[in-house]
């Protein structure tokens, strides 16, 4: 199976680690992973701003890029949603201002070759044993374009259970916003702020060294309230603990 | 709407106060939690669910499609009935009708039942400039009208008060307004419900007038219904001679099968109850001494910018709203803010979405509710009626940026894009050429992990929103695609 990366413009830039564990744990499950080059933006930030045009032409990159591929996977619910949800949704206003099908039919190709990593993992390659090895107390915080967007459900939950080491800590409140919201941490920055805390204070009582979920813009805020409020914990990405073995444990 | 919100600062200042208010964002905490935990118990006992969501939902958006036909069939069915129905294109006019039947009856005073058409459009206030008391006799909304407070809350108005707070207003206020609060009256939910009910008990008894709105009028019949859970709707339905019914042109269903699948919802979905205390419904007019309910009916049909929301194909989904509140007690930045902070008797996030609809977006709280939300999508799975409140929110968004096509009083109008996001749409602009350009993407992350160990701790400008609160990451010594292109994925350019 060919199979794209997506890895996403914010992992690229600021979380390259992410995109390195991810190769690595597709590759150890025997995955021919390729990550094409022209790859940038899946357009999120412009579409849930306000800037539908401004993303239309990113999305028909991204269907350029990743079209061939047999599936493509990325380390985010949100960049996921975006595309299998939004997608078809850009598709439709189009039509509806009259501008044909176009838009849709280049987009529809892409729209369910297109799986977030836990989904892939679970659904897609079926395991939930990964053979990772993570000796830690983890918290999972499941974000919620994963979801709610993309109903990731009890999947991620599954693959870390099956983590050798790995301590799941219940978090209290799981499924509230961590108040990230893309450009509403900026916007609403008082509001994001009292929301992220709230999480942060959440997880802290769980006595885990370590919170962890699947998207990174996510945990960048939550990282950052962290290290703000001076917790001791971590942020970490699923991807980093899955990837991690007893030959080569992640930090 | 009301214009007692007239000159809200935009949301992010109203909320910076809300936030920072330790007794406000407790009192809300508890109570959302509360009701939120009891809902999902409530909704989760019935096996049906997902399908009366989806009945809901369709029947909403066939009378919607239909409105035209099933107000006029209600007109008749009303007006055979005995009462009489009045068009009212916007709030001055319904206020100038309700002012002129009032005075028609030789009153100066009206009981009300709580109702949020009447709060939309400022009839207190229109009643009181014409020398009409209205009293509400909601308890919540008591205690924000004893209180010269405004409501935070669709059914919960006074959400925002704790125990003590009720107490002290009752104690200090009610003289004023009538029989006064029983001499050392504690914060006991039981002795504070009996001195509101005092209280009300002889406004009940002597009012001739009473108003109301209805949370569903029934086209075939005419019917009216009123549902509520203090039985104090039942009083001001039934005790006064004359009934005054403001209501939105939405509420009409085709017929009393319709109501069944709304009465299962809605009680489920707002107190976390499985069937509702007091459903009142009522047909025209009695014309016996004896029997209950009013002599005159007036059914008052308020449009107020509903009309122009249904010409929208994206944002008219707002009108199925029930105001059920699910969508306030789910939300986690409405936890937070509270609800003043939206200005609108329409908070949360059916208010984001309704006051920038029925209002326009030419205020500056109108333009910024669309962003009060991160787009959880928490308001969207709890909605009974499956309003997609993030799609709604992303559209109007893009109306304030983009501008573009909406309708106003029935007019086709062009609105210009805001000017206050002239910035953002620059950087919008310059992301998109940089995302369709990889070599510009490529050239912009190789420049940011060149010059990391320069980078400040904290951002100027808007950025500083974010580092006053947040440390910033790192960013790393080479962008992914740098490594993967040195070592293609860690196989030293086996590929």
């Amino acid at each position: 199976m060919r199979v794209a990366l997506f890895l996403t413009c914010v992992n690229d830039t600021l979380y390259p680690e992410t995109g390195r564990a991810v190769v690595k744990l597709l590759t150890r499950l025997g995955v021919d992973v390729d990550f094409p080059m022209a790859q940038t933006c899946c357009g999120q930030a412009h579409y849930n701003t306000g800037y539908r045009h401004e993303a239309e032409p990113l999305a028909r990159h991204f269907s350029d890029v990743f079209g061939g591929y047999e599936a493509i996977v990325t380390p985010s619910g949100s960049c996921g949603a975006m595309v299998r949800e939004l997608y078809p949704r850009m598709g439709e206003r189009a039509r509806a201002e009259g501008r044909g099908d176009t838009l849709a039919a280049t987009l529809a190709p892409v729209v369910p070759k297109t799986y977030e990593l836990t989904e892939f993992l679970v659904d897609v390659l079926g395991v939930t044993d990964v053979g990772a090895y993570y000796p830690h107390r983890v918290t999972y915080h499941p974000t919620c374009h994963g979801l709610r967007g993309l109903g990731l459900g009890d999947r991620p939950r599954r693959l870390l259970q099956a983590v050798k080491g790995l301590e799941l800590a219940e978090l209290p409140g799981a499924e509230e916003c961590c108040g990230f919201g893309g450009t509403f941490a900026l916007k609403n920055s008082d509001v994001s702020a009292a929301m992220g805390a709230d999480k942060v204070r959440n997880a802290e009582s769980t006595g885990a060294e370590v919170l962890c979920a699947a998207d990174n813009s996510c945990l960048m805020h939550i990282g950052g309230t962290m290290a703000r409020l001076s917790t001791g914990m971590r942020p970490v990405h699923i991807a980093e603990i899955l990837a991690s073995t007893e030959e080569e444990p992640a930090a | 709407m009301s214009g007692t919100f007239v000159g809200m600062p935009a949301f992010p200042e109203a909320a910076h106060e809300a936030v920072n208010n330790p007794t406000l964002r407790g009192n809300l905490r508890h109570a959302t939690h509360t009701i939120r935990a009891k809902r999902a118990k409530a909704v989760a006992e019935v096996s049906d669910w997902a399908e009366l969501r989806e009945a809901g939902k369709r029947i909403k958006d066939h009378t919607l499609r239909h409105l035209d036909r099933y107000l006029v069939q209600l007109e008749e069915s009303v007006t055979a009935a005995g009462g009489t129905v009045h068009w009212a294109a916007d709030a001055a006019e319904a206020n100038r009708i309700v002012a002129d039947l009032v005075k028609a009856t030789g009153e100066s005073e009206v009981v009300k039942v709580k109702s949020m058409a009447t709060q939309e459009i400022g009839l207190n206030e229109a009643l009181e400039a014409e020398g009409i008391r209205a009293y509400e006799t909601d308890l919540a909304e008591l205690i924000v009208q004893l209180g010269k407070d405004r409501p935070s809350h669709i059914l919960v108005p006074a959400i925002h008060r704790n125990r003590g707070e009720i107490r002290d207003i009752f104690t200090r206020e009610m003289s004023e307004w009538g029989r006064p609060a029983p001499e050392g009256l504690t914060d006991t939910p039981a002795e504070l419900a009996e001195a509101a009910r005092l209280h009300l008990r002889e406004k009940f008894l002597r009012a001739k007038v009473g108003v109301s709105g209805a949370n569903f009028m029934i086209a075939e019949t005419g019917t009216m219904v009123v549902v509520e859970s203090e039985g104090n709707g039942r009083m001001c339905l039934t005790l006064p001679e004359t009934l005054i019914s403001v209501v939105g042109i939405e509420k009409i269903l085709p017929t009393w099968q319709d109501l069944e699948v709304f009465l299962q919802t809605l009680p489920r979905s707002s107190t976390a109850e499985r069937m509702n205390p007091y459903t009142s419904m009522w047909t025209g007019t009695t014309d016996s001494e004896a029997a209950d309910g009013p002599r005159n009916f007036h059914l008052v049909l308020l449009d107020n910018g509903r009309t122009d929301t249904l010409a929208d194909e994206v944002g008219r989904q707002a009108l199925r709203c029930i105001r059920c509140s699910a969508c306030l007690n789910v939300c986690p930045v409405y936890e937070r803010a509270g609800g003043h902070a939206y200005g609108s008797v329409y908070p949360g996030p059916i208010g984001a979405i309704l006051s920038p609809q029925l209002r326009g977006t030419a205020s500056e709280i109108d333009a910024s509710l669309p962003y009060a939300s991160s787009l959880c999508g928490a308001c969207y799975e709890v909605c009974p009626v499956a309003i997609d409140i993030p799609e709604v929110l992303v559209h109007l968004r893009e109306r304030v940026v983009e501008g573009g096509q909406v309708t106003r009083e029935g007019n086709k109008v062009v609105l210009k894009p805001s000017k206050g996001h002239a910035a953002e749409r620059a950087a919008m602009r310059a992301a998109r050429w940089a995302f369709t350009h990889p070599g510009a993407l490529r050239g912009g992350q190789r420049l940011a992990s060149r010059t990391r160990r320069l980078h400040p701790r904290t951002l100027p400008g808007p950025g500083r929103a974010w580092s006053e609160s947040r440390d910033l990451p790192t960013v790393p010594p080479e962008p992914f695609r740098d490594w993967w292109q040195r070592t293609r994925g860690g196989e030293g350019g086996a590929k």
